[in-house]
């Protein structure tokens, strides 16, 4: 049968799968779209536990995940066409302001 | 009566601060006045106090709590008894004297307000030292005094062996100072306090070596605050010092600190008579060893400085003895006459324009006509010639060795005060009379400032009649200190008293016959003795190349090989390090956000590994 | 048997679209990837009995975020792609399969504290979106009005960011003024 280790192994992959998208990627979109396969692997984590323990708090903080994403990816977004706006550019390595 | 004390005590500290706040300033003479004046207020009130105290009243006052920590309670405490009060009669009285006389020595110095600062704050250390009624009071004192020594001998401190013989007084006092702390920290060990009362009342439970620890390391420290052999190369050089320096620190008070020690722990000395032989034996050995030095020098100062140290073994030949009375009348009467005899050279000294060297002087009597009178007055007392203070003095710790069947160190001390008896007036004779040598130097003696000589006839007086005051001075310290028992036979002691008489006379004479007569000839410098005596027994010699040079040497090989090489190259290699790494990481801050991910999932990565390899085994 | 059969079919979809996504030069491909991902994600939700959950991830992933992402890409050059200088590839893929492995070495260990309670366990006979709505509205009343709030602030900036206003720099504002006095 399938287990919780079942779906925290897939939540572990899926999540290393972000982080690798993250580094890699330089496109800023695609590093949104890492970010989401990130928060999605935690959800799992987070309702297979909850449920596996019959405890209904895992789901509630799934919830709030997918509402926190949905705020981040209105923000983000927002951020990254002024960006595009004003560069031309949603190139990573164009964000060098910071360099010190 | 409390009021008093503390006017005595605090009053020199008073000067001192007011004289230090123009230490930097050009010569103010009221610095000098209103120090001497409250030096002098000093004294008067320990004369109050020296009338109240008696049998059965002494003056014990608790300041206020110092140190309580855990079961160490230590309080600052004073005591004015038999025998703290005369230390501080004679101490605020010479220092008095020496205040007013320095207004007069020091009038062209342009350090003059530094000079009082440091010579009240002395004082008030010296008092600090006798007054404190527990060892480390008394110990605080011993440094404060051996701080202002420092200061002092160094006073001119542009001169270099000025500064040497400064640094070398302080570092052979702590080193004998080490002595002294292993025995307080043996007597806080064994009796868990510092107060004298309760370490007197308890000492009697202790093991006898336990005692006799404790008395050889406190010994240890008298002897190079005494300047005892081998600590007492110091003393001679710290002659470096201006005179009234050497007056009041390095023949009245300070040097005396040593035998305070003694008398003030006799309860402890009294328990072991053979630390106590010991000590009279050295303090026999230093009397000669010294006094023939003195023969010998042609400095004007250092004669007198060897002559101080070889007046210091007599008392401690009394204190060893167990004759601690006599021991604390010797240096109370050798305060006045030698304090006297420093402040004539310091007159000659003047006179002369600094000159040292008594073969260039001579015939200095009908220009300086009162000093030659003060200082033939003390040289007399120190060869210890009735109706003088040296003769009751000196002669009481001659017959106290005897009544010890202790032959051989009376002998010694015999031969002693026939050497004293010479040196001093082959000084005398070479500095005010015979051929007028300084004339053909092109010299201009001429004598001190009125107020000088007039500040110095108390010495004087004193030094003639303070033996007379011998019985009740007996009395008076006797309430404290424990009696000396003669057992000698009444003849025996005018027998004594006859010899020690006829040697010191005989001595004078010898002295004033030879130098009457222009001296030894040249013969004389090159017999061996003669060098040997001259080189002070090759002992500095022999400091500097047994001790100094090979602890240079190893200083040397520590600092170049360990500090240098090991120590400093550890720290740089720390340095370099660090550096180093924050060059490297630098590069981490490129303000990359890519790399800045990278980073953070590496930190991610370390710390699951961590997590895997801490976890907790189940 | 039908849920193994599931677990690994919507595992190996995901992990192959969600590989997609970050591995597609194409933006639009990627964000395809990411939506199909996403459905098979609620699957899971579904398997795990949450009902609401998965209704709620498919509305607001596959439908409000998507949507959103695409409208975003609308403003961008999509076709140009962004070409992309990544150095040092082996430490990228090193790292990234050295978390996969200590993670998956953790939670496949057994889970040390066996005795866990139950803090809001579900009650009999309530339903998932009935239960959900319970909690909500009781215990996680004050997080979810913040989250309201959140929402939001997030709109209303996500409004500002992309509107034309925004062309004006705020801190260049001057100059933009010294501009327009100028014509």
């Amino acid at each position: 049968m399938i287990g919780l280790a079942h779906y925290l192994v897939l939540s572990g992959i899926l999540f290393s799968i972000g982080l690798f998208g993250v580094m890699k990627r330089k496109n800023l979109l695609m590093l949104f779209f890492s970010t989401e396969i990130l928060l999605n692997a935690v959800n799992i984590g987070f309702v297979a536990v909850g449920r596996f323990y019959g405890d209904m708090s895992g789901q509630i903080f799934a919830f709030f995940i997918i509402a926190v994403a949905a705020s981040e990816v209105a923000v983000g977004l927002g951020l990254i066409v002024l960006w595009y706006k004003r560069t031309g550019s949603i190139d990573l390595d164009s964000l060098q302001m910071m360099k010190g | 009566m409390e009021k008093y004390l503390y006017i005595t005590l605090f009053a020199p500290l008073v000067g001192s601060l007011i004289a230090a706040f123009f230490a930097a300033k050009p010569k103010e003479l009221y610095t000098g006045i209103l120090t001497s004046a409250l030096v002098g207020i000093s004294f008067l009130s320990s004369i109050v106090l020296l009338n109240y105290v008696d049998a059965d009243t002494i003056l014990h006052v608790k300041m206020m709590d110092w140190i309580s920590v855990g079961n160490l309670s230590i309080p600052f405490g004073f005591v004015v008894d038999q025998v703290s009060i005369i230390m501080m009669v004679t101490v605020t009285f010479v220092s008095t004297i020496v205040h007013i006389y320095s207004i007069g020595y020091m009038e062209h110095d342009k350090s003059f307000n530094r000079f009082f600062s440091y010579l009240s704050a002395f004082v008030f250390s010296m008092l600090i030292l006798v007054m404190s009624d527990n060892f480390i009071g008394l110990f605080i004192g011993w440094e404060g005094v051996g701080l202002c020594s420092w200061m002092l001998i160094g006073f001119w401190y542009h001169k270099q062996s000025a500064s040497w013989a400064a640094n070398e007084a302080f570092i052979m006092n702590r080193i004998a100072d080490l002595g002294m702390l292993m025995g307080l920290f043996l007597i806080y060990w064994e009796i868990g306090s510092f107060q004298y009362d309760i370490v007197f009342a308890n000492i009697l439970n202790l093991n006898i070596n336990t005692v006799t620890w404790i008395g050889s390391f406190l010994f240890i420290g008298a002897m190079g605050k005494s300047a005892q052999f081998p600590f007492h190369t110091w003393l001679a050089d710290a002659m470096e010092g201006p005179t009234p320096v050497s007056a009041l620190i390095h023949a009245a008070t300070m040097v005396t600190a040593g035998v305070y020690l003694i008398i003030r722990a006799s309860d402890i000395y009294f328990l072991i008579p053979d630390v106590g032989y010991v000590i009279a034996s050295l303090g026999a050995f230093v009397a000669v060893f010294a006094a023939s030095m003195a023969l010998v020098n042609r400095d004007l100062k250092r004669i007198i400085a060897y002559s101080t140290l070889s007046q210091l073994g007599y008392m401690f030949v009394a204190a060893g003895l167990g004759a601690y009375w006599i021991a604390l009348f010797h240096l109370m009467t050798h305060a006045f006459f030698k304090s006297l005899l420093f402040l004539g050279a310091g007159n000659v000294m003047h006179a002369m324009n600094d000159e040292l060297d008594i073969k260039k002087m001579g015939g200095l009597y009908q220009s300086m006509r009162a000093t030659a009178i003060l200082m033939t007055i003390a040289s007399i007392a120190l060869a210890g010639i009735y109706p003088f203070a040296g003769f009751f003095s000196k002669d009481k710790i001659l017959e106290v060795a005897f009544n010890h069947e202790a032959y051989l160190l009376w002998f010694a001390l015999f031969i002693g005060a026939g050497m004293t008896a010479f040196y001093s007036f082959r000084l005398v004779m070479m500095v005010f009379f015979g051929e007028q040598v300084h004339k053909r130097l092109g010299f201009h003696p001429h004598e001190a400032r009125p107020f000088v000589i007039y500040a110095l006839t108390p010495l004087a007086l004193l030094s003639i009649v303070a033996g007379f005051l011998e019985y009740s001075f007996h009395a008076f310290v006797i309430d404290l200190l424990r009696d000396y028992k003669f057992t000698l036979d009444h003849s025996v002691g005018w027998m004594l008293i006859v010899a020690t008489t006829a040697i010191a006379l005989s001595g004078i004479a010898f002295a004033v016959y030879k130098y009457k007569r222009g001296g030894f000839g040249a013969g004389v410098e090159s017999l061996g003795i003669y060098k040997l005596l001259v080189n002070q027994y090759y002992i500095p010699q022999f400091y500097n190349n047994a001790i100094l040079k090979p602890f240079a040497a190893i200083s040397t090989f520590f600092w170049k090989q360990i500090d240098l090489k090991i120590v400093d190259a550890t720290v740089d290699l720390i340095g370099k390090m660090f550096y180093n790494a924050g060059g490297k990481t630098r590069q981490i801050q490129s303000g990359n956000l890519s790399s800045m991910l990278r980073w953070m999932v590496a930190g991610i990565a370390v710390m699951l590994v961590l997590a895997i390899i801490l976890r907790p085994m189940v | 048997m039908y849920e193994v059969i599931a677990f690994y079919t919507f595992s190996l979809l995901t992990i192959a679209l969600f590989g997609v996504v970050v591995i597609s030069k194409n933006a639009l491909y990627s964000m395809s990837a990411l939506a199909g991902g996403m459905i098979f994600i609620a699957g899971f939700f579904f398997m795990l009995e949450a009902e609401f959950l998965g209704v709620v991830q498919i509305i607001v992933y596959t439908g409000a975020v998507m949507a959103l992402y695409a409208f975003g890409m609308m403003f961008f050059d999509t076709t140009k792609e962004v070409r992309e200088r990544v150095h040092a590839q082996k430490v990228i893929y090193t790292l990234a399969i050295l978390v996969a492995v200590c993670v998956v070495f953790i939670v496949s260990g057994p889970i040390v504290g066996q005795k866990m309670q139950a803090l809001y366990p579900s009650i009999e006979g309530v339903g998932n979106i009935q239960m959900v709505g319970l909690l909500l509205f009781t215990k996680y009343l004050v997080v979810f009005e913040l989250a309201a709030i959140m929402l939001l602030v997030a709109m209303i900036s996500g409004i500002l960011l992309v509107s034309d206003r925004m062309n004006l720099d705020l801190t260049l504002k001057d100059e933009d003024d010294k501009e327009r006095e100028m014509i």
